[in-house]
């Protein structure tokens, strides 16, 4: 079709040739129905019925249970603290609906005490991934039908259970190694991702429910994404007025606690290389020291001897540069914001640079020394050899790093958690003076319970940091030329 | 440039050196100091031993950098103090965070290497969506999804289960390790590093992928075995906020050491008096963890930079 396009001026394309791979898709679906045998036929509705055709018992065996269980686990919709799966989930989803399991009592017109619009919402999505579990079991039982339809065609027998296992070590031992992990990771961290998105459409939040005694609540659209703007909703004119300067203190958090490690790390880790330096392992002994404390500790550490009476300002104090204790954190309401913002970032240098540092070492040692002995040669001072060559290279080399720090940085919990806790607080709003979105989608959901309002926050969040990873990592050449390594 | 001046340009040249290696030292011994001084700071309040006139002890954070006396006091009374009703409970939160980081640690690992040797050596349908996909999961906040891991664990009984409480361990082991197989790309770049040529001779000795695995990658695998390990093994003992929300503020007898340490300070019953307290636990808890860290540096320092560096 596209040679002829180009070919023939008069050819018109169909407006809705972008739905000829759905037709493709379904004739071919047809055609295998139609040229399978008797089992192949089958097993488009029994499950299975193909591998008993072909006498591979056990395998057939295997898919019919499992499209017994699927199918009970629809029809008989069985139910957990009173919230049915199956059909019923689908059922509930709207959230609006006459559930059939006594959800709802006809009689008065409200739901009973055990329905749980969450719980609805998250037994809604298993059961949609049930569904489309039973459709891929449903291919993966024709196709091994077809496999089989084929292998007898060419008067080989149709593989044993044993030698469909012994594959999984061989051809398909991807499928035996990613399984665990797909599995896992569906149900721990992509259905709980899926569900939050999804809470940001709705009403959820603890104070309504509690005010109401209910757990119910229902959709309502894109008000939430609104309400940033218009104020309205459950966290109200909080999440007006504090959206837009969170955000852009995310950013200058973001840039500074990046390049301020960046550079700080690069030096650390030039001075530590210097020719002729003694005791290099010692000096980075040190650093990795920090390391390897767990930031809760480090940090709390840091917070409490800069905080009011802490050594830090009792010795400001005796030195006589300040009269009364500063609050250099912004722990208390009315301390400095701007003083706070100042000290998070230095904090973060503190723990920032040693990374930078380790990460920075191994190029430096690994610059080509020709490039030094020809700039030498050309007569280049030290400074210019540094500005020209190293910096450069090294520069070049850690672009993906600097990217991925900016985007750990706009997520940095620990740094503003143990640090200031967010503070300095205003009063009536709970995003402090350095809540970054990460720490106020923490208050938000956590401490607040306003879980539409945190996925809101959490949607951002993973929009900007979506937006800079692939606009930068689809350049990269480590994405580019990915398979180019192997 | 003529023979005569380069002996003066020479001297000029290694005093110049001198001066600024010495400047050099200068720094990093002020920068070590700095790095440094919260943390001996912490170490020299868990043996703090100051009392009132009155006799009362002071716990709380004092203003001498320096304290003035030094005990082991804040230590026996961490390990026998009653802390939100819980007896002995310092132990009970190390021996927990142990259990925990044990299986974490050897389930982590696992799912790390087998999905790293998958995307780095098999060819396979679905390899670039799996590895799209795992990118775009991994920008969500992780606080975003944990409140729903927790009602997810929590309708199965695994978590706030009146009951059955001890269930959330197994909880929150489910919650660290069931993710860690989409951090494959550290372990990725490393295996991309061995080259292909010896997965496809051995392939042509007639190995199995699974042989190959086994007998030719894993033994190479060694140092991101290890990295990966200490990385699995240490989360738990520094994560406070994951295990506080999925085994649950009222749960104290559950709880990890550092959620334990962190609501001395900040907990529904913080108490001041407790910071040195605090900072006994905390160096019990970083003893341990530092000097894993400072004995596998090498693959650390290793795991570190393979993952910067190629992104």
């Amino acid at each position: 079709m596209d040679s002829r396009s180009k070919k023939d001026p008069n050819y018109k394309s169909n407006p809705l040739s972008f739905l000829e791979p759905v037709g493709k898709f379904f004739s071919n679906l047809w055609k295998r129905f139609v040229d399978g045998s008797v089992g192949t036929k089958l097993s488009h509705f029994i499950f299975g019925a193909g591998n008993f055709y072909h006498k591979q018992y056990l395998k057939g065996a295997i898919f019919l249970l499992l499209q017994l269980a699927i199918l009970w686990f629809m029809i008989f919709c069985p139910s957990i603290n009173g919230t049915p799966y199956g059909y019923k989930a689908l059922l509930n989803l709207p959230l609006n609906r006459v559930s059939e399991g006594g959800d709802f009592d006809p009689v008065t017109g409200q739901f009973t005490t055990g329905s749980d619009c969450k719980l609805m919402i998250l037994f809604g999505f298993v059961t949609i991934a049930v569904i489309i579990l039973y459709f891929l079991l449903w291919n993966k039982n024709i196709e091994s039908s077809v496999k089989a339809d084929k292998d007898r065609k060419i008067g080989k027998k149709p593989t044993t259970m044993k030698e469909d296992l012994k594959e999984l070590l061989d051809g398909k031992f991807h499928v035996l190694m990613l399984t665990p992990t797909c599995v896992a990771a569906l149900i721990f961290t992509i259905l709980p991702t899926i569900f939050m998105i999804a809470l940001a459409f709705t009403t959820y939040n603890d104070q309504d429910m509690n005010n109401l005694g209910t757990n119910l609540f229902h959709w309502n659209g894109l008000q939430n994404f609104a309400s940033v703007f218009t104020g309205e909703g459950s966290l109200g004119v909080e999440i007006k007025n504090r959206f837009l300067p969170v955000l852009g203190w995310t950013f200058i958090w973001a840039i500074f606690a990046t390049l301020t490690c960046y550079f700080g790390g690069i030096i650390l880790a030039l001075l530590i290389n210097k020719k002729g330096l003694k005791g290099k392992k010692i000096f980075r002994t040190i650093f990795i020291f920090t390391i390897a404390v767990p930031q809760f500790i480090s940090l709390l550490a840091v917070r409490n001897l800069l905080g009011e009476y802490g050594p830090f300002n009792s010795m400001l104090m005796d030195l006589g540069w300040i009269s009364q204790p500063v609050g250099f954190l912004g722990l208390k309401n009315g301390d400095s914001e701007i003083l706070a913002k100042f000290m998070v970032i230095i904090v973060n240098m503190w723990v920032g640079i040693p990374y930078t540092m380790l990460m920075t070492s191994g190029i430096l040692m690994n610059i080509p020394a020709d490039l030094y002995e020809a700039a030498r040669v050309d007569g280049a001072s030290t400074s210019k050899m540094f500005f020209k060559i190293t910096l450069p290279y090294v520069i070049f080399i850690t672009t993906p790093y600097l990217i991925s720090s900016f985007v750990g940085n706009i997520n940095s919990f620990n740094t503003i958690y143990l640090l200031t806790g967010g503070g300095p607080t205003y009063t009536g709003y709970q995003a402090g003076g350095t809540d970054l979105l990460v720490t106020w989608l923490y208050k938000v959901t956590i401490d607040q319970g306003s879980y539409n309002t945190g996925a809101v926050i959490g949607i951002f969040t993973f929009l900007i940091t979506a937006t800079i990873t692939l606009i930068t990592y689809r350049r990269s050449k480590a994405y580019n030329e990915e398979d180019t390594f192997q | 440039m003529s023979t005569n001046v380069r002996p003066k340009k020479v001297s000029s040249q290694s005093r110049n050196r001198r001066v600024s290696l010495g400047v050099t030292y200068t720094l990093l011994i002020v920068l070590g100091i700095i790095w440094l001084i919260p943390l001996i700071w912490i170490a020299l309040s868990a043996f703090r031993c100051q009392y009132q006139p009155d006799g009362t002890f002071i716990g709380r954070v004092t203003s001498n950098f320096f304290p003035t006396a030094y005990g082991l006091k804040n230590f026996r009374d961490l390990f026998t103090a009653t802390y939100y009703g819980v007896p002995n409970a310092f132990i009970k939160w190390i021996l927990n965070t142990l259990l925990i980081a044990v299986i974490d640690c050897v389930i982590s690992t696992f799912l790390v290497l087998s999905v790293a040797y998958c995307m780095s050596k098999l060819k396979f349908k679905l390899r670039k969506t799996f590895m799209n996909v795992s990118m775009i999961i991994g920008l969500f906040p992780g606080f975003m999804s944990m409140i729903a891991i927790y009602f997810l664990l929590k309708s199965i009984g695994l978590t706030g289960n009146p009951s059955h409480p001890e269930y959330s361990v197994i909880g929150l082991i489910l919650a660290y390790s069931a993710g860690a197989g989409l951090g494959f790309q550290i372990a990725k770049g490393f295996f991309d590093v061995i080259p292909n040529a010896l997965v496809e001779s051995a392939k042509l000795d007639g190995c199995t992928n699974f042989k190959i695995f086994r007998r030719i990658i894993l033994p190479l695998a060694k140092p991101i075995i290890i990295y990966q390990a200490l990385m699995s093994f240490t989360g738990p003992w520094m994560d406070f906020i994951f295990a506080k929300v999925i085994i649950g503020a009222d749960n104290a007898r559950y709880w990890t050491v550092s959620v334990g340490l962190y609501s001395m300070l900040f907990g529904t019953h913080p108490d001041t008096n407790l910071f040195t307290q605090f900072a006994a636990g905390c160096v019990i808890v970083a003893i341990p963890i530092v000097t894993l860290f400072m004995f596998l540096q090498r693959y650390y320092v290793e795991g570190v930079t393979a993952g910067a560096v190629k992104g």
